[in-house]
């Protein structure tokens, strides 16, 4: 045990691990807070088709040869994720098919591009990096975590702002909208957060996995928690914690960084769903 | 001047009309049902009432000092309502949202209010409990209470007992004719249930191939409310 803790410690001495825990804690905390409202709007999947079209649009980027394609990849997934949300129940293609048909089509285009103008040579491990982000997260800058920092601020600070319009417009939009709150600009903002967090998290988890950070935490805390307060704190709790121990694991163990944290939120959202199952066979 | 006037209103969705030349008004006091088959447009006239959609043609406007952000309204409960983790407090606050502006915390006055509102409609004891796990009568009290505290004048209620069994049925249409007669609050009503719609309401508009409105005595006594109540009866 001394021996795993001063193993710990030695890493904990290495920038690159205490910012990827810096970063990994802060992107579990933002996309926990959204995660709630998404789950219960029925967009459980918009994590996986926005990553995708996130994944899509490095593809145009590496292949325009942008040095720096934050802007570029920030900007389509953006135009996405609103297009996605605002569509709402009065759409054509309903929520749930939107998603699905982004989300493949981008990772398709976004696999084509890549297949036909890549010109490095390891383009599986290009493809297997962008997907499931095996060590971009240990590789990051100072000024990514700055970065990172500053929005994960911003997120958190307009969540607390608008909590309560959030609420309002997940429970009933047009009864929120009825009665005078404006609805589409709260749901667009909820669409630009959600975007700027997944392009955030794909750094830490890839694409494939960023849904794991949006719906495990959310689902967990719905099983054991009755109100919209508690739910959503208990899921930013459980969110960093998870991250946290994910991080530390996978750095010791050296176990890919995103995988080993989704491992622990399944491990810990059954733990919450059979505690859930006691308590409600014991109030029956 | 009227609470709620409606002129040469036309409704429908994307250009396709389903009703046209809707012409009624509401005043303060009033008991409104709005009746009519399925498809007839009444679920598109409320939301157009509400300032949700539109209308293809005509106008609504809202008088006598009534503002288009204080009406109450009851909405049909969604798929998403059944298993939302919110407390009843928090829902029934949420019905002040509409007046928060850019204010992020509800005030003290807002918290009280949504009290009052809880006590009411007998809801006290349940305020902690999840919304989810009350009964379908509960549920309609909390969406209710949320409503009252949006509005202190006019309720739109969309059929406000679908779903609910025939005791609970009877107690919910007794409270919202407590909340007519007692608090003076104006109450506009969707409903299938015709025999409850000329038990309680002061006015009828009945929409469809022919249009109806007028008082309920007024409804009683024309063709139209005979063939609808039989067919009612038949079913």
């Amino acid at each position: 045990m001394s021996e795993l803790l001063d193993k710990l410690a030695l890493y904990l001495q290495y920038p690159f691990v205490r910012y990827a825990i810096i970063v990994g804690v802060l992107i579990a905390l933002c996309s926990s807070l959204l995660g709630v409202t998404l789950v219960l709007k029925r967009y459980s999947f918009i994590g996986d088709g926005l990553s995708h079209v996130a994944f899509g649009a490095m593809a145009i980027a590496a292949i325009a040869g942008l040095t720096n394609e934050m802007p570029l990849v920030l900007l389509i997934t953006v135009i996405s994720a609103v297009l996605l949300l605002r569509t709402g129940q009065n759409a054509k293609i309903k929520g749930d098919a939107a998603v699905a048909m982004v989300s493949v089509g981008a990772l398709a285009i976004g696999y084509l591009l890549m297949n036909l103008f890549s010109k490095s040579s390891n383009l599986s491990g290009d493809v297997c990096s962008t997907l499931f982000g095996s060590t971009s997260i240990l590789t990051l800058t100072k000024t990514e975590v700055w970065i990172c920092c500053a929005l994960s601020v911003v997120v958190v600070a307009i969540f607390l702002f608008f909590y309560h319009k959030i609420f309002s417009v997940t429970f009933d939009e047009n009864f929120a909208r009825a009665t005078g709150t404006k609805a589409g600009l709260y749901n667009l903002l909820i669409a630009i957060v959600i975007a700027v967090i997944i392009v955030l998290a794909m750094n830490l988890v890839g694409s494939l996995l960023i849904s794991a950070l949006v719906i495990f935490p959310a689902l967990a805390a719905m099983r054991l928690f009755k109100s919209f307060l508690s739910v959503t704190v208990f899921a930013a709790i459980f969110s960093v914690i998870c991250a946290l121990l994910g991080l530390l694991i996978a750095v010791v163990a050296g176990t890919p960084v995103g995988s080993t944290i989704v491992a622990v939120d399944i491990v810990a959202f059954a733990v919450c769903w059979i505690v859930g199952v006691v308590k409600g066979g014991l109030r029956k | 001047m009227a609470l709620l006037t409606c002129k040469d209103l036309s409704l429908g969705y994307e250009g396709h009309e389903i009703v046209r030349g809707l012409n009624f008004e509401v005043h303060s006091g009033d008991y409104l049902c709005i009746v009519g088959e399925n498809g007839s447009g009444k679920s598109t006239l409320m939301k157009t009432v509400l300032g949700l959609q539109p209308p293809l043609g005509g106008t609504v406007r809202t008088g006598d000092g009534l503002a288009q952000n204080e009406i109450g309204y009851l909405p049909q409960q969604t798929v998403v309502q059944r298993d939302f983790p919110a407390s009843v407090r928090e829902i029934v606050l949420s019905g002040c949202g509409g007046r928060m502006g850019l204010r992020p915390f509800y005030s003290k006055e807002e918290k009280q209010l949504a009290k009052d509102m809880m006590e009411k409609l007998g809801l006290t004891a349940l305020a902690k409990r999840c919304y989810r796990e009350l009964s379908g009568g509960q549920q309609q009290r909390v969406l209710l209470a949320r409503a009252l505290c949006a509005t202190k004048k006019l309720l739109l209620l969309d059929e406000p007992v679908s779903g609910l069994d025939p005791k609970v049925t009877i107690e919910m249409y007794a409270l919202i004719a407590r909340l007519n007669r007692d608090e003076g609050i104006t109450v506009i009503m969707i409903s299938h249930d015709i025999g409850a719609a000329v038990r309680y309401a002061s006015h009828i508009l009945h929409i469809g191939n022919t249009v109806f409105f007028g008082t309920r005595d007024e409804y009683l006594a024309s063709d139209l409310s005979d063939s609808f109540l039989k067919g009612g009866e038949a079913e």
